[in-house]
């Protein structure tokens, strides 16, 4: 499995059935292709449906329903559409179970930041503020490092999303757990040892006495 | 009951630095028509409330293309770097707004509420030259309402009369612009003999649309 695979996979692993789940752009969206087996969840989109799913021949594209990158997608029997406001209703009023987003950074407070690079990048929030606000369970699906620099640190440099704690993250190389003591290395990638997690590490990493390694359901 | 207008006359009355909502998502739900009329007729200096800019050559990304917007109030500008571009030049003033918190002060606008109190952006650089308020122990955002002198909104079906019905996620923001402009443009995929939309299905009713785009002949 490539980093982005078992990301994905492991992720996919959190998903209960009949939860409400909003995948973000880029690898995040990896994630409906790893569901377990006998796992039904709802995929609600933020432009405005839920139960968006793959469309199934590049044929049938239509210009009216996208995912919220503007990709055209396909929709599952009893999918329903619905206008912004409500959309982020959903959003920010408890309805939506778990949010996978990507992040360029999470700190030891286990704040993210996953919006804008000051003076570099700076796309927009879109609705990644109010997805971190609202979502039941917000799921952090990155890359452990940036090119070799570490993205879990002792405090964001970059602007936060929200000031709401992220309850899981989820990298090449670990599995980790915000929590009021601390970033808890909860699980390690196969072939991947504690020290090479804590060597990629910047922020303060709270150990238990045994870690095992991510399992996969198929 | 909406009028009947061309698309070259609807956007003739648009004077030059308007405030304008524009339906759409990504393109999706982004009415065409009137988006070439405005490059077509050089419209500039506009204020552009919409979700995004899409990119390139695609929806709002003509307006910021041929250099027509000098002011931008968006959640994300990410797919276009032209209005990076731009936004960095200083040729555009963006506002960059949570795309939940868009909606809803384009909804307050439409409403008649006075804000919306939001949690989204509490500590974070959104919350820059906004009031917080606790309630109930929560910190929240003051948002304020956001009106414009035109909506651009695109529907699916049209009646006669100007009753709208969208499709899919091309909804999106354009049944809030509806309510939120002194002038409601609504242009339509297709236009239907007034009961053909049953009355369960309009969701922008006739009375807040003041035009509708006339269809153009076609042949076949």
């Amino acid at each position: 499995m490539d980093s982005k695979t078992l990301i994905a996979n492991r992720v996919a692993q959190e998903m209960k059935s009949g939860d409400l789940v909003n995948l973000g752009i880029g690898l995040p969206t990896l994630v409906a292709s790893y569901l377990p087996k006998g796992i039904e969840v709802s995929f609600q989109s933020e432009n405005g449906i839920i139960g968006m799913s793959m469309l199934p021949h590049p044929g049938l594209l239509d210009d009216d329903l996208t995912d919220a990158g503007g990709n055209p997608i396909g929709s599952v029997p009893g999918a329903c559409a619905f206008d912004s406001s409500f959309s982020f209703g959903l959003i920010r009023g408890g309805h939506l179970d778990v949010t996978v987003l990507g992040g360029l950074q999470v700190d030891e407070r286990g704040l993210l930041a996953n919006w804008m690079v000051p003076g570099k990048m700076v796309p927009g929030m879109g609705g990644a503020m109010d997805l971190v606000a609202g979502a039941k369970r917000v799921i952090v699906a990155m890359t452990h490092t940036a090119k070799g620099t570490p993205k879990i640190v002792k405090e964001c440099s970059l602007p936060l999303t929200a000031i709401r704690r992220v309850d899981l993250i989820v990298t090449e190389l670990a599995v980790i757990e915000p929590t009021d003591d601390g970033l808890v290395l909860r699980e390690i990638a196969p072939d991947v040892s504690v020290e090479q997690v804590l060597e990629a590490t910047e922020a303060a990493l709270i150990v238990p006495e045994s870690v095992p390694e991510m399992a996969f359901v198929a | 009951m909406s009028h009947i207008i061309s698309a070259a006359d609807a956007v003739a009355s648009i004077p030059d630095g308007a405030v304008l909502m524009i339906g759409g998502f990504m393109g999706a739900g982004t009415p065409p028509r009137l988006i070439n009329e405005l490059v077509r007729q050089e419209k500039k200096n506009l204020t552009i409330i919409a979700n995004d800019t899409a990119r390139p050559g695609v929806g709002i990304g003509k307006l910021v293309e041929a250099g027509l917007v000098s002011k931008l109030i968006t959640s994300h500008i990410g797919t276009n770097p032209m209005t990076q571009k731009q936004m960095i030049d200083g040729d555009i003033e963006v506002e960059l707004v949570p795309q939940g918190t868009l909606a809803e002060r384009v909804r307050a606008g439409g409403f008649g509420l006075g804000g919306v109190i939001t949690p989204t952006g509490v500590g974070t650089i959104a919350a820059e030259g906004r009031q917080t308020i606790e309630l109930q122990g929560k910190t929240y955002l003051v948002e304020l309402p956001l009106k414009a002198d035109f909506a651009l909104v695109n529907a699916k079906v049209s009646d006669y009369q100007g009753n709208l019905m969208y499709a899919l996620t091309a909804r999106n923001f354009n049944p809030l612009m509806a309510m939120a402009a002194d002038t409601v443009i609504a242009e339509a995929e297709s236009i239907v003999p007034v009961g053909v939309i049953a009355p369960d299905m309009i969701v922008t009713p006739h009375v807040v649309v003041d035009y509708l785009v006339a269809k153009e002949p076609s042949n076949g």
